[in-house]
């Protein structure tokens, strides 16, 4: 490797790091809470009891579980309504002043009495809702998505040029040597580079699926001004849905026609993921990766006819099947514990990348890096 | 260059693939699926943990 070559990469890596470096501590730090984040919800109390029944008991009828939601905040609509694979005998119901509603409400109703549970706190309560806007949209909503998404496109530069610069500094050396007899900045040299090699996979992955996260709204969107689009052409002029079709008959018809699958979320009239004039229910599988990979049903919300039934567009089944690769929710506690210390690695790295910048002193940052590397080795 | 590469790369290439099989097998399936995954990514931490935990019996921390 030439010297130039060699000082070219350095300063990339440098420049991408120290930009995003705050950034990246901010997220692998909102990140773990996170990463537990039914266990801290339940632990908060924030969580629904659901009543044990005897299997098999019947379940009620969909239009009296939404009735149930209305009742209780009436002038509200209904913006989705949900069922987690492990909890069937709850539906997760939102609801919201307007289809798009930041605010909205949501409200747990029993599947098989019809009647209201509880009403959640919002994004898992005060802490939980904290954590999880610092870790996605700095409350900034898309702009902060994108800002923290531009952010992750730098952690992925510094990692490519941190793997171009680790073989040099290596040479010498055997794999996982941490130098405990030179000084305090040649060990953390090691240690950045021992914990940036091991954890470096780990780190691409999550960084690059985070990137694509940020990515969410938008797709929606091309999805909207495409797809969803040209299935609300019949519709132009006429007036908004005013008496919503039975959901009981919607969800028999969306079964019929993704048969085999069951009912993942249901999205209502107006929201993101439906038109103005359809339902949008969304059929899954039950396993690891057919409940990743969602077929959406559009259902004429006034008549509920069947619409249109289909797949997702690819970018949307990349945007899902990326999602778990992310929040490492995908293997049970084990993984889940994996993904905490993979995350205390990269705290490590980043915080030892800090420390090596800042200890640079004055004649390192007036010697050029291939001099450095000679040093050190 | 390419007479450096085995005793630089041989164990990061290893480790990545490792962390590749773990992270994928429990996107594939439940049970086996997941517990392959665990060891896969367990051994990476455990490598790294134990390189960067160790310490040298000689070692003398400079002042």
């Amino acid at each position: 490797m030439t010297p130039l070559y060699l000082r070219r990469w350095s300063w990339i890596h440098k420049w991408s790091s120290l930009v995003s470096t705050v950034f990246m501590l901010l997220l692998c730090v909102t990140g773990l809470p996170l990463i537990y984040h039914h266990e801290i919800v339940h632990a908060l109390g924030n969580d629904t009891e659901v009543p044990v029944m005897a299997p098999g008991t019947p379940r009620a009828d969909l239009d009296q579980v939404i009735a149930s939601g209305m009742a209780a905040y009436p002038g509200k609509i209904m913006m989705y309504m949900s069922q987690e694979i492990d909890e069937p005998a709850v539906w997760n119901l939102t609801l919201g002043d307007n289809p798009t509603d930041e605010h909205y409400k949501p409200l747990a109703v029993d599947a098989r009495t019809g009647k209201l549970l509880a009403e959640p706190a919002r994004e898992g309560g005060p802490f939980m809702s904290m954590m999880f806007h610092l870790h996605v949209d700095l409350y900034a909503g898309l702009w902060g998505k994108l800002f923290l998404g531009f952010m992750g496109l730098l952690l992925l530069v510094a990692l490519m040029s941190g793997v171009v610069l680790y073989a040099p500094f290596m040479r010498k050396l055997s794999f996982g040597t941490v130098r405990h007899e030179r000084s305090r900045r040649v060990r953390w040299l090691d240690l950045h580079n021992l914990l940036g090699i091991v954890t470096l996979v780990w780190a691409l992955v999550v960084g690059a699926t985070g990137m694509i996260n940020t990515w969410a709204d938008l797709l929606l969107k091309v999805w909207q001004a495409t797809e969803l689009a040209e299935l609300t052409k019949p519709y132009a002029g006429l007036p908004p849905v005013t008496k919503l079709a039975s959901m009981q008959q919607a969800i028999a018809t969306a079964e019929k026609a993704a048969p085999g699958m069951q009912v993942g979320f249901v999205a209502f009239p107006g929201t993101p993921f439906a038109t103005p004039h359809h339902y949008g229910v969304f059929m899954h599988g039950d396993q690891a990766l057919t409940s990743r990979l969602y077929k959406p049903v559009l259902i004429d919300a006034q008549t509920g006819a069947l619409s249109a039934s289909g797949n997702l567009p690819w970018y949307l089944s990349a945007l899902l099947v990326s999602q778990p690769l992310h929040f490492g929710d995908y293997g049970g506690q084990a993984l889940k514990l994996l993904w905490t210390l993979f995350d205390i690695a990269t705290i490590v790295v980043l915080i030892t990348g800090l420390y090596l910048w800042l200890k640079r002193g004055r004649e390192t940052v007036a010697r050029p890096v291939e001099q450095r590397i000679g040093e050190a080795v | 260059m390419i007479r450096r590469f085995g005793p630089v790369w041989t164990a990061p290439v290893a480790l990545g693939l490792l962390t590749l099989v773990g992270l994928v097998s429990a996107l594939v399936g439940d049970g086996v699926w997941d517990a392959l995954s665990a060891l896969a990514l367990g051994s990476v931490a455990a490598v790294g943990a134990w390189c960067s935990l160790r310490r040298p019996k000689s070692a003398r921390r400079p002042r």
